[in-house]
């Protein structure tokens, strides 16, 4: 499991974010918050885990300890990867029903990154979030 | 026609002159689709604003007129290619449609077990699914023929492919996701030779290379509009007259038919016979416009100058470091596609769009050629007859940038 969710939550995204004035920073950021993310382990990279992007796939694995749901997500792409943890730090240890009633697309739209959740985007990110909407909904 | 000059060729496309992310726009995504001269915005915005009508059928003078502009441009875009008849250049919605009919028209009546089609290993996917679509229902079998490291046909091994029961020959005349250009007119002859019948996927040659039909001896070719500074939605089908004259029609509607009764329907002549219901007209004339834009300067003087860019851009690249060129092909249109050993393609296209510079990512609708190079996809930079050297320099100096963040 990783620190995003935990340690490093929206709140704290949405704080540095807001403190960079530039896209240098921003995105430089988002690529060592990409780095930070650990890797999801090869043997979860299956069929069953993966969300087609048009350019890259990403891989989604989750379980729920306690009552919370806990996501692990990867991409082979740097910033796809820091995206993913941007959106784990909003959902990582939530109950489905906090899941659930968290704007995402108000995240995003705050830290001025909401082109990257378009379906246009083909980064499987919306994908991503779906699917993780979807996993709140049935555990609920 | 007049001499080609690049910046008043530039200054025609109102869209250039406009910043994304705070930077002045670097468009090279031109393989994707091009950007639309003043003179197509303006006949298209005209058409609607004086000439709208629907064509062959009202009894008034506006029909006359749309009618009598949308033949002219089926005449223009027949001539374009060398059509021998404006009756053998159909409309469709573009490329994919075109092969789409053939494949469902041509090969559910000519395709049977055991039949083969071959396609490049390179296709873009819509020349591989509608005959994989029609392989399904006939028993046919779709066959990749050979592409080599370079990203050019394995010649050799093409014509050892070919036997009687090869049926269909379909490829690009250049591939989208490499810019490699076929020997079309050798595979053409070889094909012929062996009785089977060549489609040509011109949707990446039509902007840059000049199209005979009639010295290519090909069956069928396509092309969109949208590829060569036409409008989106509009494209031709080209095919040979005993060919169409025999092929049924692909949809039904209004438009085609001759007569209609229930105890028989008779279709209508070509090239009617395959465009039912109303047609793209706006689009047709806009496409007409942009064949006007193509033939009012050198197209070969135009070709000289995107293959300047491309050969600019192919030999900074490398000396960035890290970089590596995908597709080598001694012939090939303004296309430069490119990995690099330090990130993910979808990245460098991410850190280039920040910076005003538009690529494509991605495997490009081409998978299978992706997969025999055991890459994810590529970083797609194509160039226009209307960019220029100091659109080189900007993207060298977004790649410069992305990998530094990245490396």
């Amino acid at each position: 499991m990783s620190e995003f969710g935990t340690e490093i939550t929206s709140a704290d995204i949405i704080d540095t974010l807001s403190f960079f004035d530039g896209w240098e920073e921003r995105y430089k950021y988002i690529i060592d918050l990409g780095k930070e993310l650990p890797a999801l382990d090869e043997r979860y990279k299956t069929d069953e885990n993966i969300v087609r992007g048009c350019q890259s796939p990403v891989w989604l694995r989750s379980e729920s300890r306690d009552g919370a749901l806990f996501f692990v997500a990867d991409s082979d792409a740097f910033i796809v990867k820091g995206l993913l943890a941007v959106v784990l730090a909003a959902y990582n240890g939530k109950t489905p029903a906090e899941v659930a009633a968290f704007d995402i697309d108000g995240y995003f739209a705050e830290l001025n990154l909401l082109n990257h959740l378009s379906a246009t985007r083909g980064n499987g990110l919306k994908s991503m979030v779906q699917r993780i909407q979807r996993t709140a909904h049935e555990a609920s | 026609m007049t001499q080609f000059d690049a910046a008043s060729i530039r200054a025609q496309f109102p869209i250039l002159a406009q910043e994304v992310n705070g930077h002045p726009l670097v468009y090279l995504d031109n393989a994707a689709t091009t950007q639309k001269p003043n003179s197509v915005i303006d006949a298209i915005a005209n058409y609607y604003r004086y000439d709208n009508s629907n064509v062959h059928r009202g009894a008034h003078a506006l029909s006359d007129r749309a009618t009598e502009k949308f033949e002219l441009a089926r005449a223009q875009l027949a001539a374009f290619i060398n059509a021998p008849t404006k009756e053998q250049l159909l409309w469709t919605r573009g490329t994919t449609e075109g092969i789409n009919l053939v494949a469902a028209s041509w090969g559910r009546a000519n395709l049977k077990s055991g039949d083969r089609v071959l396609v490049s290993a390179m296709e873009h996917h819509s020349n591989i699914v509608p005959w994989q679509m029609v392989a399904e229902l006939t028993g046919a079998t779709v066959e990749p023929i050979a592409v080599n490291a370079s990203g050019t046909i394995d010649m050799d091994a093409f014509a050892a492919q070919l036997d009687a029961r090869v049926k269909m020959v379909a490829v690009g005349h250049v591939s989208n996701a490499l810019g490699s250009i076929n020997p079309i007119k050798e595979i053409i002859a070889l094909a012929h030779a062996q009785g089977a019948q060549v489609l040509i996927d011109a949707a990446q040659s039509i902007a840059h290379l000049p199209i005979d039909v009639q010295a290519l001896d090909c069956d069928f070719l396509v092309f969109s509009g949208h590829k060569m500074f036409g409008p989106t939605g509009i494209g031709a089908l080209y095919g040979k007259r005993d060919l169409l004259e025999a092929m049924s029609p692909y949809q039904g509607g209004g438009e085609m038919i001759e007569s209609v009764s229930f105890t028989g329907t008779v279709y209508n002549q070509l090239p009617y016979k395959f465009e039912a219901g109303t047609p793209n007209i706006a689009g047709a004339i806009g496409l007409a416009a942009a064949v006007d834009f193509l033939q009012s300067f050198d197209r070969s003087a135009a070709d000289a100058h995107e293959q300047q860019l491309l050969n600019s851009a192919q030999l900074q690249l490398l000396e960035l470091g890290g970089y590596q060129l995908v597709g080598t092909s001694a012939n090939k249109t303004a296309v430069m596609s490119f990995v690099c050993d330090f990130a993910h393609p979808q990245d460098v296209g991410m850190l280039l769009d920040q910076q005003g510079v538009a690529v494509r990512t991605g495997n490009h609708c081409a998978q299978p050629i992706m997969d025999q190079f055991a890459i994810p996809g590529t970083v797609r930079a194509s160039f226009s007859l209307y960019n220029n050297q100091d659109d080189v320099a900007k993207l060298m100096a977004a790649l410069k940038k992305a990998k530094m963040f990245l490396a």
